[in-house]
């Protein structure tokens, strides 16, 4: 491949325009509470979330380019403009901010207790954080801001009612989406590793909604410094 | 399906084939024409007799889940004639004609074996496509808390336990044309994708970023493998050399993309993307370029393709009521639903399909029979089993 980028003029199908309008509309409900409820006004003191991004409103919008080929180990532009301490990931035109190298994260215990209350739940087939849930996330980040030797690791799950691998990619965009919200509140990315279990290792057994609401989750583990 | 005649040069070929894997002289195959049914839709009614035990369930197994009616001897179009004492020794007679079509004595391995070998031999003679009755499959099982990757015949027999992880290996995945594999398995504390080689027992890691490394499917020619990784910030689509070296993102979206697999001819990758807000399907060139929706017309939420062997169908699981499995032209169309069920894998004849039922307490593999819509458990497999992936 080399160095040769190639310029994408490239036009998606999108499937179904009605899912698209109703996308909308809810993304236009939903900021219409925020802003009632006086959340997205809630920032930190000297902390931009990145451009574009309000806290809370994370979903799919407009046009997805298929990405041109290219070498995977670096490129897109810096996050450098977000205002956050020590995050020199790439983040790329979407928004998404990649992850840092997993010998970082490796070799270091992990706490599940500390953020037991914490754990995030999320709707049916989404990965939206929903308002109901971003006062855990402010706690989790209020106590890592306190404590720079500790890292964070997200687990990302889905009940059972999607197919295996398809919730397999959803448990770890849930988690991504957890990540890319605590970086809005001022968390280094660079801090926070994100996996999945899809369906694998759900929290309560059953096929009641109560069982289910339970599963869709992502939980936060509170990582050690390394051990050697 | 079109039922093709072989030419005599091919059967000559298979024949030679057959032999090197029963060890037998092939005798007994003359140029004849064969009655087959114009639609595979029909089933071919046989009658059999002589065969006992391991070998008779085995060889009416094999014949009812491709496309065939094992039934008296005044209503059957073949008689399926044998002996299973010590070997399997099996005749195939066109009852019509009175010709006999198959004359074999075979040897080596087991008697399930053997016996596979003949339907195999019954399903070319009578249809002109090569029977499945040897095939392998891959799939996970839970026997216990874990969750491993097995190996088995496609029946269920003989299944052999590949990870010994103690954790969750998932997703397994054939190279094609090689007893390798490859899967998903959180040995290391972390979603990382191996391939693993069967005969030798070795196994290396070719993806393991930050992040989730998940889905792995190897294209045609063994070269190449698609995965899903999230290393940069959301599940997309990525390609790589088979060892995982010269990696190349081939998507880029707010939203997670899933579950690739490969046209038969390797050029084209179709995968799930929930970039326009529900799952869709849509396949890209390996090498990168435009996306392109395979639309499915009349079923929503298609999730986990497979590209059957003859490059002409998209088998899917469709997420609507429960899980169905569907089919849908290749090139994007009207799809249809076969039956209830998720995760289905192609079997070499592009006719077969195994998939996942979920049960009460339990997940059970399933054999799809296509044309004729019939359904048959994996009953030989105890444990909770899923994920399966027919070897090509």
């Amino acid at each position: 491949m080399g160095n040769q980028l190639r310029r994408p003029t490239y036009i998606i199908l999108i499937s179904n325009m009605k899912v698209a309008t109703f996308n909308q509309i809810m993304v236009l409900g939903l900021l219409v509470v925020l802003v009632a409820t006086g959340c997205v006004n809630k920032r930190r003191e000297g902390v931009t979330p990145l451009p574009g991004r309000e806290p809370g409103i994370v979903g799919s919008q407009g046009p997805n380019e298929a990405m041109p080929p290219r070498e995977a180990s670096g490129g897109g532009r810096l996050g450098s403009d977000s205002g956050v301490e020590g995050s020199n990931l790439p983040v790329n035109e979407e928004g998404n901010i990649a992850n840092a190298p997993l010998p970082l994260f490796e070799n270091r215990p992990v706490d599940y207790e500390t953020f037991e209350e914490h754990t995030v739940y999320f709707d049916f087939d989404s990965s939206v954080v929903n308002t109901t849930e971003v006062w855990k996330i402010r706690a989790v980040a209020d106590y890592l801001q306190n404590a720079p030797g500790n890292d964070l690791v997200i687990e990302g799950h889905c009940d059972e009612r999607g197919t295996e691998e398809y919730n397999r990619a959803l448990g770890e965009r849930r988690a991504q989406a957890v990540r890319e919200f605590l970086s809005n509140l001022g968390i280094s990315p660079a801090r926070i590793r994100t996996m999945s279990y899809g369906e694998d290792d759900p929290a309560v057994e059953g096929t009641t909604e109560a069982a289910y609401a339970k599963n869709r989750r992502a939980v936060f583990g509170l990582l050690f410094p390394a051990q050697e | 399906m079109s039922n093709l005649i072989f030419p005599m040069r091919l059967r000559c070929v298979i024949s030679c084939f057959l032999l090197l894997t029963t060890g037998i002289p092939a005798y007994g195959q003359q140029t004849l024409e064969v009655t087959r049914p114009a639609d595979s839709t029909q089933t071919i009614p046989v009658h059999i007799s002589g065969l006992t035990g391991q070998a008779a369930s085995a060889v009416k197994f094999d014949l009812e889940i491709q496309g065939f009616d094992v039934v008296e001897e005044e209503n059957a179009q073949y008689l399926v004639r044998g002996t299973s004492q010590g070997n399997v020794e099996g005749r195939l007679i066109h009852k019509g004609s009175g010709e006999t079509l198959i004359s074999k004595s075979y040897k080596g391995g087991s008697l399930r074996m053997q016996a596979h070998a003949f339907s195999d031999e019954i399903v070319l003679t009578t249809t002109g496509i090569g029977g499945i009755a040897s095939t392998l499959i891959a799939f996970k099982a839970d026997p216990g808390k874990a969750k491993e990757v097995y190996v088995s015949d496609y029946d269920g027999y003989n299944a052999v336990q590949v990870t010994q992880d103690n954790t969750i290996a998932a997703a397994p995945q054939w190279v094609p044309g090689q007893k390798q594999l490859v899967y998903t398995s959180y040995l290391r504390n972390n979603p990382d994708i191996y391939i693993h080689n069967l005969l030798t027992g070795e196994r290396r890691i070719i993806a393991r970023y930050s992040g989730s490394n998940i889905s792995p499917s190897v294209s045609p020619d063994g070269k190449k493998v698609a995965m899903i990784l999230s290393k940069e910030g959301s599940p997309d689509l990525f390609v790589a050399n088979i060892d995982g070296s010269n990696l190349v993102q081939l998507t880029q979206t707010r939203e997670s993309e899933s579950s690739p697999c490969w046209s038969p001819d390797g050029t084209q990758i179709c995968f799930v993307s929930r970039m326009s807000g529900r799952p869709a399907l849509y396949t890209i060139s390996p090498t990168g370029g435009p996306l392109r929706n395979i639309r499915t017309a009349g079923i929503s939420n298609p999730t986990e393709p497979c590209w059957s062997p003859d490059g002409k169908t998209i088998a899917f699981t469709a997420l609507m009521k429960g899980f169905n499995i569907c089919t849908v032209p290749a090139e994007g169309g009207t799809a249809e639903v076969l039956v209830g069920g998720e995760d289905p894998s192609w079997a070499p004849n592009s006719r077969t399909l195994i998939f996942t039922s979920r049960r009460e307490n339990k997940r059970v593999l399933s054999l799809l029979d296509v044309p004729t819509k019939r359904v048959k458990d994996v009953h030989q497999l105890s444990m909770s089993c899923s994920q399966p992936s027919w070897a090509r």
